[in-house]
């Protein structure tokens, strides 16, 4: 299947390993990713919080610019996925600022494609047992708490995907890659987000709650999707309550035998690697 | 004249505030009360009573992630999490700034970056927060630990079409 891309700002920067595993796994299932033409940041916390009509208008920019191709968009990033969703939401459902904000962009929006996140292409247009059907190496012993965090989720109306309070598709994702999903009550509980940098306290408090949560449920890593809460629970644990965490894609990749994995484990904070040798996966 | 609940319900455009009812599932649910001086729950109650400057001044509004975790939940459909945004573009337009002033530097570099080249620097976007908000020196390990990994370049590509992204600038920019 071929679908327009959008990677966003960080996954060029601090969530390379994302990228990465994210096209490799693509490949591997026969997902062609068409990268938008000339795309810009979605505005992400920072628009929303200070500016509505920006928030809308830089999403919008690139919808727009996405139209150009009658494709379906993959949007890794959570905050990117909940960003277009809810320009998305907000244009569907206001037609003055519709016409504001074409205006303000230049174009016309027709609400002709639809915004997807990798996990809901893969469990759903690509399915499990195709999945399935590429592990070549079962993640045994791993067992991972999935961590969905907020924005892939929330609001529902807006982001219809997985069911918002006790979503499940990455765990059984997680399952096909032959890990053992831990149950638990943590999936979609806040990391802290954007706050990491100007109130770093308060989002180890809370990275460390969940740190602790994963280890109640017997899980030995967490796995994610969103480049934010990646970066939270990999770099902002303190000494001792680490776990390592991972993109899912980087499982799938490592799962399907696929070369990529060492290099970007090597990039994570928490090193991973001394788990999966342990358990004979690397 | 019109009443701050009226000036806060027109900017939300959608359920009037005044329907909550108190049953604090928002409050339950939020990451941040913490941190936070008031509750959720407890800012409605202010925004209906005018109590305008102690909600314009409060580091609440700063503190909230939008997490969406209380609209969610709200089973009178108040969009909380919008609200506290209508309150943070109101402090700033009214001149109050932010209590939390880092939080809003943040904010401010964040954007100041996709202006500059469209698309985020994460180091130079850093660089500039660091400026602003005088906090040099903390995650300096992390940020060399990064740079030495390649995860922070210096150089990224940008949007080639960068009148787009000035216009969007500049048709939205608030007066």
């Amino acid at each position: 299947m071929k679908v327009s891309y959008y990677p966003g700002c960080s996954l060029h920067g601090t969530a390379k390993e994302y990228d990465q595993s994210v096209r490799s796994v693509s490949r591997a299932l026969g997902i062609d990713l068409e990268e938008i033409e000339d795309w810009s940041c979605c505005g992400a916390s920072s628009a929303h919080n200070t500016n509505f009509k920006l928030s809308i208008a830089l999403p919008a920019r690139d919808l727009i610019a996405a139209e150009k191709k009658a494709l379906d968009v993959m949007v890794p990033c959570a905050a990117c996925f909940n960003r277009f969703k809810t320009a998305e939401h907000h244009l569907c459902h206001d037609p003055a600022l519709k016409a504001e904000v074409e205006e303000i962009v230049g174009g016309r929006y027709q609400g002709s494609v639809a915004i997807r996140n990798p996990i809901d292409i893969i469990a759903n247009d690509i399915g499990l047992e195709a999945l399935s059907a590429k592990v070549v190496k079962p993640l045994a012993g791993l067992k991972p708490v999935s961590y969905y965090g907020c924005l892939l989720l929330r609001p529902p109306e807006v982001c219809r995907f997985d069911d918002a309070e006790n979503p499940v598709l990455l765990d059984k994702i997680l399952n096909e890659l032959g890990a053992e999903a831990r149950p638990w009550s943590f999936k979609t509980d806040c990391c802290g987000g954007s706050l990491t940098i100007s109130k770093t306290a308060i989002v180890t408090k809370m990275v460390d709650k969940l740190m602790k949560m994963a280890r109640e449920a017997g899980a030995n890593c967490l796995v994610t999707a969103c480049p934010v809460c990646t970066a939270n629970l990999d770099m902002r644990a303190s000494k001792g309550a680490e776990l390592p965490v991972f993109y899912f894609t980087e499982l799938a990749a490592l799962a399907m035998g696929q070369e990529g994995p060492e290099g970007w484990f090597k990039l994570h904070r928490t090193d991973p690697r001394p788990l999966l040798q342990g358990l004979g996966l690397l | 004249m019109k009443s701050f609940l009226e000036e806060v319900n027109e900017k939300i455009n959608g359920v009037p505030i005044q329907r909550c009812y108190h049953c604090r599932k928002c409050s339950a649910g939020c990451p941040m009360t913490g941190a936070m001086e008031h509750n959720p729950n407890r800012v409605i109650k202010m925004i209906q009573m005018g109590r305008r400057e102690a909600v314009l001044n409060s580091a609440t509004i700063w503190l909230c992630v939008s997490c969406e975790t209380c609209i969610t939940r709200c089973p009178n459909e108040v969009d909380i999490a919008r609200m506290m945004d209508v309150l943070r573009e109101m402090a700033i337009g009214t001149g109050v700034g932010a209590k939390e002033k880092n939080i809003l530097k943040f904010h401010e570099a964040f954007l100041a970056n996709i202006r500059t080249g469209g698309r985020i620097n994460e180091p130079m976007m850093m660089v500039h927060y660091k400026l602003k908000s005088g906090d040099l020196f903390s995650d300096m390990a992390m940020g060399i630990d990064m740079f030495m990994k390649g995860k922070l370049s210096l150089i990224s590509p940008r949007t080639k079409d960068m009148r787009s992204v000035h216009r969007i600038f500049e048709k939205t920019k608030q007066s």
